[in-house]
């Protein structure tokens, strides 16, 4: 197999499947299968590691561009966008469970949440603003909009930040949790900062010429590559 | 109204003699209280955990209660760990006989008190109390144990007795949970001396006629079934008298968040989230959610204690 089947028919299909567990193992839970258990609030459970997962896919889907840029494993790429629809998915059940299981289909409940509740106002941004990027992640949408499309994948920065904030903000006293994952996004928004400070400065030394300047760019993905 | 249907079928409720003879740890903690509320003379009971105790059908709900392992395998007690189900796990490291409780204060008769002396003689009785976190989730809950009011009569509180505070054992070895400063240990909950007078505060040491589990407060607990969860202190070691208002853990924990009374109240929202509805735990699937009631139901009862008080600035 070349590296390029080897991510079709062997990595993507792994990752489908790893993308896949934690929903199998909730719904084990909810019907009490193989001795998983949701616990006396099945409900909040669900809610909770929903929330969980999507997170986990969010930085996941950020730990891709420095794994590939430091370790020089340029293919990765092709397994970006599954993680970012899996965080998409993730946040849509998440968002369901809350709706339909936890208010009950109470739109009251749930306007005066979105209204009143700032964690709730910070988690519902974040999950619109993951539609668009849900939407426009097929070939066919990258071709389209061309660098356009680069500026709104962008909004994966602010939509992490809002995630990690909204776990944060509705935990009631023990933070060590949501402190990591905050540890964790500024870690690789910093790694952002950094290389994009480290380009600011290739690009203002001219001694390094063109090529310094082309090298430096190669990882950060300036046309779509196609998976 | 909201009519409801039993949730799971009777047969289906582990019966306590299982649920109990799981947890053989129970066993030391069992002969105290057992020994304390059972007849002398009498012969070895069916099972060391039972208690003696009446029903007190003036104090029940409508709703049915809900099952023990919900009771007990959900869980705030942080002295165990913040996930709701690290207390049924490691409360077992919890040592709930010799238990002594110390009063100081206000209040004539002090001193340390063993557990087994507090109880002699003071005759049990089950309440089913709804039982409403600040969290917005309730249980209904059948407890055993006396009114708090007989307790600390005893010490012929004075006149300076204006509030009673309760302390929490503070032991990291048994209570793991203590090493890690979510909170500031031990815990600290109190109440306004005509509160805890107030015929519906329970001490607890028991739950569906056994001898109360570790995870949910044993050997002794406070019940205060109008007020959020956080106020009904666990496992206490400590009661004082004081003419202050005591320095409660939650309070000084987040003072914006959860005030000294805790009054439950659908009208006055924790600023994070509703208190207008609650979620009961184990309730059949999409009919959990249900309004929250003043005072959690027993507004008829308590609310004459807040006479005149803003409840918004007194959350």
């Amino acid at each position: 197999m070349n590296i390029t089947q080897r991510y079709r028919y062997l990595y993507k299909p792994l990752l489908f499947v790893a993308g896949v567990a934690p929903l199998a193992w909730m719904i084990c839970g909810a019907l009490q299968l193989f001795g998983a258990s949701l616990g006396a609030d099945p409900v909040k459970r669900l809610e909770h590691e929903c929330g969980k997962t999507a997170l986990n896919f969010l930085l996941l889907t950020l730990t891709v561009t420095p794994v590939r840029e430091l370790g020089g494993l340029p293919q990765l790429l092709r397994l970006r966008r599954m993680l970012g629809l899996f965080a998409f998915f993730y946040a849509v059940v998440h968002f369901t469970v809350y709706l339909v299981l936890d208010l009950e289909l109470n739109l009251r409940l749930l306007g005066a949440d979105i209204a009143k509740r700032p964690y709730i106002t910070i988690g519902f941004s974040a999950l619109l603003l993951l539609l668009p990027l849900a939407l426009t992640s097929t070939n066919g949408m990258m071709r389209r909009l061309g660098g356009r499309w680069h500026r709104l994948h962008r909004l994966i920065y602010p939509i992490a930040a809002l995630a990690v904030w909204h776990f944060y903000w509705q935990v009631k006293r023990d933070v060590r949790e949501p402190l990591l994952y905050v540890g964790m996004l500024a870690l690789l928004l910093a790694y952002r900062l950094l290389r994009w400070r480290a380009r600011g400065a290739a690009r203002a030394v001219p001694a390094m010429g063109p090529a310094a300047r082309l090298t430096s760019r190669s990882g950060s993905a300036t046309a779509p590559e196609r998976t | 109204m909201l009519t409801r249907v039993p949730r799971i079928a009777p047969s289906e409720i582990t019966p306590p003699e299982i649920y109990f003879n799981r947890r053989t740890f129970l066993a030391g903690a069992v002969a105290s209280a057992a020994s304390a509320s059972l007849p002398a003379g009498d012969a070895a009971p069916p099972s060391e955990s039972a208690l003696t105790y009446r029903r007190n059908p003036q104090y029940s709900v409508s709703e049915p209660p809900n099952r023990l392992e919900e009771i007990a395998g959900y869980n705030n007690f942080y002295e165990f760990g913040t996930d709701k189900e690290s207390p049924g796990r490691y409360a077992h490291t919890l040592r709930t006989r010799p238990w002594s409780v110390t009063v100081q204060g206000e209040a004539e008769v002090r001193g340390r008190f063993n557990l087994e002396d507090l109880l002699k003689g003071q005759a049990l009785e089950e309440r089913i109390y709804r039982f409403r976190c600040v969290e917005a989730w309730s249980l209904v809950v059948p407890w055993v144990g006396f009114p708090l009011s007989d307790l600390l009569a005893r010490f012929k509180p004075t006149s300076g007795a204006k509030y009673v505070e309760f302390t929490t054992l503070y032991d990291p070895a048994q209570m793991p949970g203590q090493r890690s400063r979510v909170l500031n240990w031990p815990y600290v909950e109190g109440l306004r001396i005509d509160e805890a007078m107030h015929p519906l505060a329970l001490m607890v040491v028991g739950l569906y006629g056994r001898v109360l589990p570790n995870q949910d407060g044993a050997p002794l607990r406070l019940i205060v079934p109008w007020k959020y969860g956080f106020k009904s202190i666990k496992s206490i070691v400590q009661i004082r008298f004081s003419a202050r208002q005591p320095d409660t853990a939650w309070n000084v924990a987040a003072p914006q968040e959860y005030g000294f009374y805790a009054n439950v109240n659908p009208q006055v929202d924790h600023p994070r989230w509703s208190q207008a509805s609650e979620r009961r735990i184990g309730a059949p699937f999409l009919a959990a959610r249900q309004p929250t009631l003043p005072f959690n139901g027993y507004a008829a009862q308590v609310a004459s204690l807040y006479q005149g008080m803003d409840l918004r600035r007194y959350f």
